[in-house]
């Protein structure tokens, strides 16, 4: 199948702004799912609010497009009682970490299977260029008119230390790799938390003289290196990009089907 | 294996959005942007299909199609 | 057949009553006053294959039921004051995409964390305009065991035929008292399964297209139909859409889907209506201390040929309200008098029901407490100018 068969294509062309990363995120995804050669019927994406979320519009599989910052909850709940299901939830840095920030480590907790993908472009978009919790101190937004005092955090360091079972980084630059992350997520079985940093030419970029959206790729390439490279020894600040946690743990709706079994047997059969 | 052979870039103009991400990633200079701002191939002989353009597109809008591609 | 009998709290008989109506998924966060249905179901649900899920709060807990509600399940979450707060947003999905779920608000004092262990009425008006914008619901209760499983029977009935949440309004009182409970044998109560699309597979499916009765047949998630769920005013595929033709017919659908069926989804119960020149109007536990006033009195009358002719009306449904009922049932009394523990928030909409509404008093208890037959009784001699 072509990468073309996986979406609506009657809604294109989309509707993000030119450069935005987020397209670029959709052209990764696609091939990954076009590579594993995953049934269109087989998965679910569940999408929250904003920029990011809009993505599930214009893919053809079963979509759930829901409230800001409880896209993680709603899959929960699909995920439970269709096991079988392939779940992919895209979110925005504000819509993930932000409003949903409790649900984003609870979910990496249970380590039920399916993957939280983060499309971090630092800003609110949907609402026209207002601070996110990923923005950074110093930077600028529609709501830091003076200069941002927020401090951001690392998301591969929350979804390690919320237990998430398969962490990874990659940015919009990087598409192959992103593909591959992508690729290895989708198959892990247990949460996995894929951060990719996707540019926002039209808010975050201008607010912060980041230049076209190449340059902002530009900015990807020169400011990230692969994990333990040596680039990173010589140069802390880099932020390292590819898989940081793989880990085989027991998953949640596995381990809900041995609870099953158990109960069955304490209740000998009977349901009274 | 040989080096792939490109048939053509397929661009749709109604998608693309100008935004020349792959015009200035481009390591051959191939693309342009026309006077209507759509990512044209300009100079297509100079293409290696590395593909890198159809990768990075936002808008899901270039097709490098090459001799092997059906 | 002695297995059929249990002496259980209300909160247990309405987890009776869900599992008999076909319950298979649950998800809830604890809160008092009840916790019990989260900790039954944890016990029950994986004895017949369900699943039950603690999520990490009360919004969590209403997002993964509807989730779930989308693969074909039957769902429930339960709070109380709080937690029922905190799901609005999420109710209000449900209500716009026409998610089949069942939502239970076990009453507290409030607002905020209010009066925890104790009884209030006082989400009546909260259950019916919680979420944001223009909705209808259907909002139902019981004032003892036997009514709480048949209600939540039919909460889960009337969630599948109109496509909806439907809340179980219970309270504090009916929640934790122990009683006698029958289940009845299956069959006894008829289920409403759901309505599945007969479309076959890659034939163009309009989840949101209502047939001529207005009901929406349904396509799994997983199954055959790939088709958009959202919360945006969407067309008949389930995609966004600011067509003000298509937002326009989506609005006056949903509401329209529930307003249009009042006397369908209206469940009340009479006592001594007959010749009633005093009619008491409750529900939930309040109503319990109506009835019993109501039924000592008519002994009474019974055995003195003189004595109070008071009627009470047991309020089942509390939302769409049944106006035109009430209205027709109040014609002749002299006093209607609403029970309720809140301040008035039922009184209201029956001032707005009856012909004379200045005729519609309010005996209440905003303490924490039951309203007893007694506290009634003063009122009433209140009311008709008798003292107390």
């Amino acid at each position: 199948m072509a990468i073309k068969d996986y979406i609506r294509e009657r809604f294109f062309p989309h509707l993000w702004c030119s450069g935005c990363g987020h397209g670029m995120v959709l052209n990764a995804l696609l091939r990954a799912i076009e590579a594993l050669d995953i049934h269109k019927s087989d998965i679910v994406m569940v999408s929250g609010i904003g920029c990011s979320s809009r993505i599930s519009g214009y893919v053809d599989f079963h979509t759930m497009h829901t409230i800001h910052g409880r896209a993680l909850a709603f899959a929960t709940g699909v995920k439970m009682s269709r096991p079988e299901l392939n779940l992919i939830v895209p979110m925005g840095d504000g819509d993930a970490l932000a409003i949903g920030g409790n649900h984003f480590i609870h979910t990496a907790r249970r380590n039920i299977d399916m993957t939280a993908i983060i499309m971090n472009n630092r800003i609110y978009g949907m609402t026209g260029g207002q601070y996110s919790p990923l923005s950074g101190f110093g930077t600028m937004a529609t709501t830091a008119p003076y200069s941002n005092i927020d401090h951001d955090f690392d998301v591969v360091e929350l979804a390690k230390a919320a237990g998430a079972s398969f962490v990874a980084r990659s940015t919009t630059y990087h598409v192959q790799q992103l593909t591959n992350i992508l690729k290895a997520a989708i198959l892990h079985k247990g949460f996995s938390a894929v951060e990719v940093l996707s540019q926002c030419p039209e808010y975050f970029g201008r607010k912060n003289k980041m230049g076209t959206p190449a340059d902002m790729l530009e900015y990807y390439k020169e400011n990230t290196t692969t994990i333990g490279s040596k680039k990173k020894q010589e140069n802390p600040d880099l932020l390292e990009r590819g898989i940081f946690v793989q880990n085989d743990i027991p998953e949640y709706c596995s381990e809900y089907d041995k609870i099953i079994e158990q109960a069955k047997k304490t209740s000998g059969g009977k349901t009274k | 294996m040989a080096k792939p052979k490109l048939k053509e870039h397929l661009i749709n103009r109604d998608w693309c959005k100008g935004c020349g991400i792959c015009v200035e990633l481009c390591p051959k200079n191939v693309l342009e942007l026309d006077n209507e701002n759509k990512a044209v191939a300009a100079r297509p002989v100079d293409c290696i299909c590395c593909k890198m353009c159809e990768l990075r597109c936002p808008d899901l809008a270039i097709e490098v199609i090459t001799e092997d591609d059906k | 057949m002695i297995n059929n009998i249990k002496f259980i709290q209300g909160n247990e008989a309405c987890v009776e009553g869900a599992l008999y109506a076909g319950l298979d998924f649950f998800a809830g966060y604890p809160i008092t006053p009840s916790t019990e249905i989260a900790e039954m179901m944890s016990i029950r649900l994986p004895q017949i294959g369900g699943k039950f899920l603690q999520m990490e709060d009360e919004i969590a807990s209403m997002c993964a039921i509807i989730g779930a509600s989308l693969t074909g399940h039957k769902v429930l979450t339960a709070t109380s004051g709080p937690g029922f707060s905190l799901k609005q947003e999420a109710l209000g999905y449900a209500i716009m995409a026409e998610i089949p779920c069942v939502i239970v608000n076990v009453q507290r004092g409030g607002p905020s964390t209010g009066n925890p262990t104790h009884v209030s009425q006082g989400d009546v008006n909260q259950s019916r305009w919680g979420t944001h914008g223009d909705h209808a619901i259907i909002v139902l209760t019981a004032s003892n065991h036997q009514d709480v499983f048949a209600i939540t029977v039919e909460a889960f009935n009337m969630a599948e035929t109109y496509r909806t949440p439907v809340i179980l309004l219970f309270d504090e009182v009916v929640g934790h008292m122990r009683e006698r409970l029958v289940i009845p044998e299956k069959g006894d109560i008829p289920l409403v399964q759901r309505l599945k699309t007969a479309i076959k597979r890659d034939v163009d499916y309009h989840p949101y297209l209502p047939r001529e009765d207005g009901r929406l047949p349904m396509s799994d998630f997983g199954e055959d139909h790939r088709y958009n769920v959202t919360g945006l005013f969407h067309d008949m595929w389930g995609f966004p859409t600011d067509n003000p033709q298509v937002v326009h017919g989506l609005l006056r659908h949903l509401v329209d889907k529930i307003n249009n069926n009042v006397h369908q989804i209206a469940r009340l119960k009479e006592y001594f209506l007959e010749d009633a020149t005093t009619i008491l109007i409750s529900y939930g536990s309040s109503a319990r201390s109506a009835l019993h006033l109501g039924s000592a009195l008519h002994l009474a009358k019974e055995r003195r040929t003189r004595g109070e002719r008071l009627g009470l009306i047991e309020l089942q449904t509390l939302w769409p309200f049944p106006y035109g009922i009430i209205r027709q049932k109040c014609e002749n009394a002299r006093f209607i008098v609403v029970v309720e523990m809140n301040m008035g928030q039922m009184l209201h909409e029956i001032k707005l029901a009856v012909n004379n509404p200045e005729k519609v008093f309010l005996a209440n208890r905003i303490d924490g407490e039951l309203i007893t037959p007694d506290d009634i009784k003063k009122i009433i001699r209140l009311i008709q100018g008798k003292g107390v």
